[in-house]
């Protein structure tokens, strides 16, 4: 691994301070989007049991398909990183196709989760099914919105890069960007652990 | 174009230098987590007390990776407030979720007391 040393560019130390305190603000704004998910994930245990004579977490959840989609979120937050890391080098058409390929990731989960709901839809078990769904759906779909809200951002802060370059701006746009979609990713190793893997396992 | 360049070999605001070290092993290490904790529930292998137990300490376990490798928590200059704030939000979080299971758990064994549940049948229920 060949490491590109910093130049030693004249850096406008006002603008990397208001940088700093731009990306600890969106670190706030990430920390009460965590409270918000810890009621949903409150709401969703204390209402797990409560399917009101109709079906389960048990008898829905198939896991391959659960699996498959973790996959792609985990693997699409991996390349986020490497996103960022290209950049970081000033490699703009590697972070552009980094950025590519997370959207690509992405939008393969957000496909497999849309069609997921639809499923349960159709065969009778709706959110207004019972408390147990009411739940599930909100939990897991407030995710599903910040998924889709993160690949509309995604796509913007990738056509800057594209058409503008690497620049501060770009920069920290792709830094604010990078710890949403890592942000997401956390959020969904507790859904897959609480949700899924303790509702297959019919705890 | 080439001034662009050196300019952006600075670190990013906020996140300090990255490496491709950290995220490859981050990556490795989530992926085993997720599989582990899969395999243990599809193969049955423990009962279910210690399975909860299992699966909250690699959900955890996971998290403390990808805030690390991912998320660069602790690798900010001090004064630490990324991560003063981010502990504020661990605590708030576990009194928001402990807090409601406890209430909900004792309301529950509350309210089903045999004496109740025969007075609401003996009234034709709710």
């Amino acid at each position: 691994m060949i490491r590109v040393e910093a130049h030693p560019a004249p850096v406008d130390a006002h603008a990397a301070e208001a940088d700093e305190r731009t990306v600890f603000g969106f670190w706030v704004y990430i920390l009460t989007d965590c409270v918000l998910f810890a009621s949903l994930f409150a709401t969703y245990v204390v209402l797990h049991g409560n399917t009101a004579g109709g079906p389960s977490g048990h008898q829905l959840f198939e896991m391959p398909y659960v699996l498959a989609e973790t996959m792609a979120l985990l693997a699409s937050s991996f390349t986020c990183g490497l996103a960022m890391l290209a950049a970081v080098r000033g490699r703009t058409r590697l972070a552009v196709v980094a950025l590519a390929l997370t959207f690509a990731l992405g939008s393969t989960f957000l496909a497999l989760e849309l069609s997921e709901f639809h499923h349960l839809a159709v065969i009778g078990a709706g959110w207004s099914r019972s408390g147990f769904l009411s739940a599930y759906f909100i939990l897991v779909g407030t995710h599903g919105l910040h998924i889709t809200v993160g690949l509309l951002w995604m796509a913007v802060v990738a056509a800057r890069i594209w058409w503008s370059g690497l620049g501060r701006g770009e920069l920290r746009r792709l830094t604010l960007f990078g710890i949403f979609w890592h942000f997401l990713d956390l959020v969904w190793i507790f859904i897959f652990s609480v949700v899924y893997l303790m509702g297959a396992a019919h705890l | 174009m080439s001034e662009r360049r050196h300019a952006t070999s600075a670190p990013l605001p906020g996140v300090g230098h990255l490496s491709l070290r950290a995220y490859v092993s981050g990556f490795v290490a989530s992926l085993v987590l997720t599989i582990g904790a899969y395999l243990l529930v599809v193969e049955r292998a423990v009962s279910a007390g210690t399975l909860i137990a299992l699966i909250l300490v690699i959900a955890v376990s996971q998290f403390a990776v990808q805030l690390v490798f991912f998320l660069h928590l602790g690798a900010e200059a001090r004064p630490r407030w990324r991560l003063a704030m981010f502990l504020t939000m661990v605590t708030i979080v576990l009194i928001l979720v402990v807090g409601s299971l406890w209430i909900m758990g004792n309301l529950n064994s509350r309210m089903s007391m045999p004496e109740q549940e025969q007075y609401m049948s003996s009234q034709g229920g709710l």
